[in-house]
């Protein structure tokens, strides 16, 4: 065992790569539960974004076109979603459920053939000067694109709940789809672009594991970061800057248990393996045991169904 | 311009309608799929739901792998089910199912090579036991913490299949194995196996347990206080509170007797028909399963029916694999579809369309 093999900048940069994934499907999970609905489907979502992201960017020899590619499957396997739920009014946990079974079959299906093949690389953002730093350089300035994008879109969903009209409506429209009716908004509509906006979200995610952090095909390759990202928002207590939090909690959690791994500690690798999985049922558990924060900020009407009956 | 009027009670017509309806529309959109890979879609629906059960030359293979596969889907489903129907969500059917194979075969392995007729028994009440520990988990922190026990046990599947890796590497692995991964071969230890109890029939214990379960589930929905306390937890919570029945109690229940039967199903299923502990050994079972309740409608009787169906498209399905070359997800999105189908016709049970222009309320 030597731990000395560890070197704390690399982990810590490589933080930021293992959480952007689950901050982008968590970022998308967050507004579409804030407008009201429960999603569960956000893995099938994410593993259909990381093969149809896969696929595009072998074909086309461009990473830009997979993560675009990701981006609209995600959002059409969250329409079929939409339309069941919202449309046909089923249940939105069977729904959920449903939609994670199909997109595993769906991805594992378009992926046929894409085993084992590379991605067209994706190189580091040149940020020049600031790559160069010392520590900070390799730490924050020195990724690809997309760990700066996922993080401007936490900030603009922020912002964009807390500033803007449209996202007053999409708060009101999750805490009681009976007054918004009332007052004129088109719940149904509403609820159905926050679910393409969660599926574009968790179709990014999934492209990301597929395209830059893996990178490689291989069948459920999300091994449950769908799941963790619907924990995720529970523990952000739907409050965007602490999805940032807990994503780069778990993002080090995950790192740090590959590199002890690496270094060969005695604790059985499995156990290791294991880690992110119980950490965030303990997170959740700390959570969801304070009763008077977890009841203040889930959306009132999260998971239930709206028939306009005039 | 159609509209949709709310029944007062759900239709009963539609409730059996739909789950028939939906696997009509499935053969379409499925055939429609098969058509875009570019098989015969005619063949391949014909492959799929047909010859498993009535060509010549596969039929007689075919025919025990309907039980050996709808055994350990029914049993699972029919413990989902009572969760289901009182908003309780056990989706970590999967992990409960691996451990209760791992305790069920751990019990064989400690007292191998012994002879007894206790050996068997044991390890059925350390299957049963194993699920419903597993289960306990997320019951426990629901309960206890009021955490959602939709991705506790979610997330338990993923521990689950660490600790059955960790298993067949390593503690469970078998001395004579020459180094490879997985334990002994179960069904070479007359004391411990599960044997198909009529020659050819795909009968075992597994599927044995699985036809008392849907009967001991129906006399418990229909005839016993629990039962009827389940159902109407399911239709209001509230009602349920004033008529006293106690939420954390129902939590324990469906959460531990479906964790119980998916722990027995895997062992089942780990002494008989896969034979011993491997990495791979579970087969999402605990994850089709919930589509099997959903089409069963969540009633005992329909669970056994869509169990059945359910298991020909697996069998059919490889059939499909080994005659046309389709690829083994193009089932799990077929059996995906399936569930998509019937939870959107399930619109028609709860409520009327209606035709014509939307009147002035």
């Amino acid at each position: 065992m030597d731990l000395s093999a560890i070197d704390p900048v690399i982990l810590i940069a490589s933080l930021m790569v293992a959480s952007t994934p689950i901050l982008l499907a968590a970022t998308g999970e967050l507004i579409v539960e804030k407008s009201g609905v429960l999603n569960l489907g956000v893995e099938g979502m994410m593993i259909t974004g990381a093969i149809c992201g896969f696929a595009a960017s072998v074909q086309t020899g461009s990473p830009a076109l997979g993560f675009l590619a990701a981006i609209i499957g995600g959002a059409a396997l969250s329409m079929i979603f939409g339309l069941l739920t919202q449309v046909l009014m089923s249940n939105q946990v069977a729904t959920g459920l449903a939609l994670t079974l199909f997109g595993l079959g769906l991805s594992a299906l378009i992926g046929q053939g894409y085993a084992g093949m590379k991605p067209p690389p994706t190189r580091p953002l040149d940020l020049g000067v600031l790559s160069d730093l010392p520590v900070i350089g390799k730490i924050v300035f020195s990724h690809d694109a997309m760990v700066y994008v996922s993080l401007a879109l936490v900030a603009l969903v922020w912002a964009f709940l807390r500033y803007t009209r449209a996202g007053l409506i999409l708060r009101a429209v999750g805490e009681s789809h009976e007054a918004a009716h009332a007052l004129g908004y088109k719940v149904v509509r509403i609820r159905l672009m926050a679910i393409g906006f969660g599926g574009a979200m968790a179709g990014l995610g999934g492209a990301y594991l597929s395209l830059i952090r893996v990178p490689q095909w291989t069948e459920g390759m999300t091994a449950g970061a769908g799941w963790i990202a619907l924990a995720l928002v529970v523990f952000a207590s739907w409050r965007p800057w602490r999805l940032l939090l807990g994503a780069y909690l778990f993002g080090g959690i995950t790192v740090l248990q590959l590199n002890l791994q690496a270094a060969g500690v005695a604790v059985p690798a499995e156990f290791l393996s294991a880690t992110p999985y119980l950490v965030t049922i303990l997170v959740l558990v700390l959570m969801s045991a304070d009763r008077s924060r977890a009841a203040l900020h889930a959306p009132a009407d999260l998971g239930k169904t709206f028939h306009a009956s005039s | 311009m159609i509209r949709l009027e709310k029944r007062p009670s759900p239709s009963r017509v539609w409730t059996a309608a739909t789950p028939v309806l939906a696997v009509a529309l499935t053969m379409v959109a499925g055939g429609v799929l098969f058509a875009m890979l570019g098989k015969d879609p005619v063949a391949a629906i014909r492959i799929i739901f047909w010859d498993p059960l009535f060509n010549e030359q596969f039929a007689s293979y075919s025919r025990p792998q309907l039980l050996v596969k709808a055994g350990p889907l029914i049993l699972i489903a029919i413990g989902l089910s009572l969760g289901f129907r009182a908003g309780i969500w056990n989706i970590g059917a999967e992990g409960q199912y691996i451990i209760g194979a791992l305790s069920g075969a751990g019990v064989a392995l400690a007292l191998y090579p012994l002879e007894a007729w206790f050996v068997f028994p044991l390890m059925v009440i350390a299957g049963g036991l194993g699920g419903w520990a597993w289960a306990m988990i997320p019951a426990i922190l629901k309960t206890r913490f009021r955490t959602n026990e939709i991705l506790v046990s979610l997330l338990l599947v993923y521990v689950a299949e660490q600790i059955l890796a960790a298993m067949a590497l390593g503690l469970m692995r078998n001395p004579e194995g020459g180094g490879f991964p997985g334990s002994r071969n179960l069904q070479q230890y007359p004391a411990a196996a599960n044997t198909e109890l009529i020659a050819n029939s795909g009968m075992h214990w597994g599927v044995v347990a699985a036809f008392v379960a849907v009967i001991a589930a129906y006399v418990l929905l229909n005839r016993h206080m629990l039962g009827f306390q389940i159902r109407l937890t399911g239709q209001s919570p509230r009602a349920a509170r004033f008529a006293g029945v106690n939420p954390n109690g129902l939590v324990l229940f469906c959460l531990g007797a479906s964790g119980a039967l998916a722990g027995l199903a895997g062992l089942f299923e780990v002494s008989g028909p896969a034979g011993q502990v491997s990495i791979d050994f579970n087969q999402g079972y605990g994850f089709t399963a919930i589509i099997v309740a959903f089409l069963g409608r969540l009633n005992p009787v329909g669970i056994l029916l869509a169990g059945l169906l359910m298991a020909l498209t697996y069998i059919g399905g490889e059939l499909a694999q080994f005659m046309l070359n389709l690829p083994a997800a193009a089932i799990q999105a077929f059996q995906g579809m399936l569930l998509f189908f019937l939870l959107g016709l399930d619109v028609l049970t709860n409520y009327r369309l209606r035709w014509g222009k939307r009147e002035i309320a």
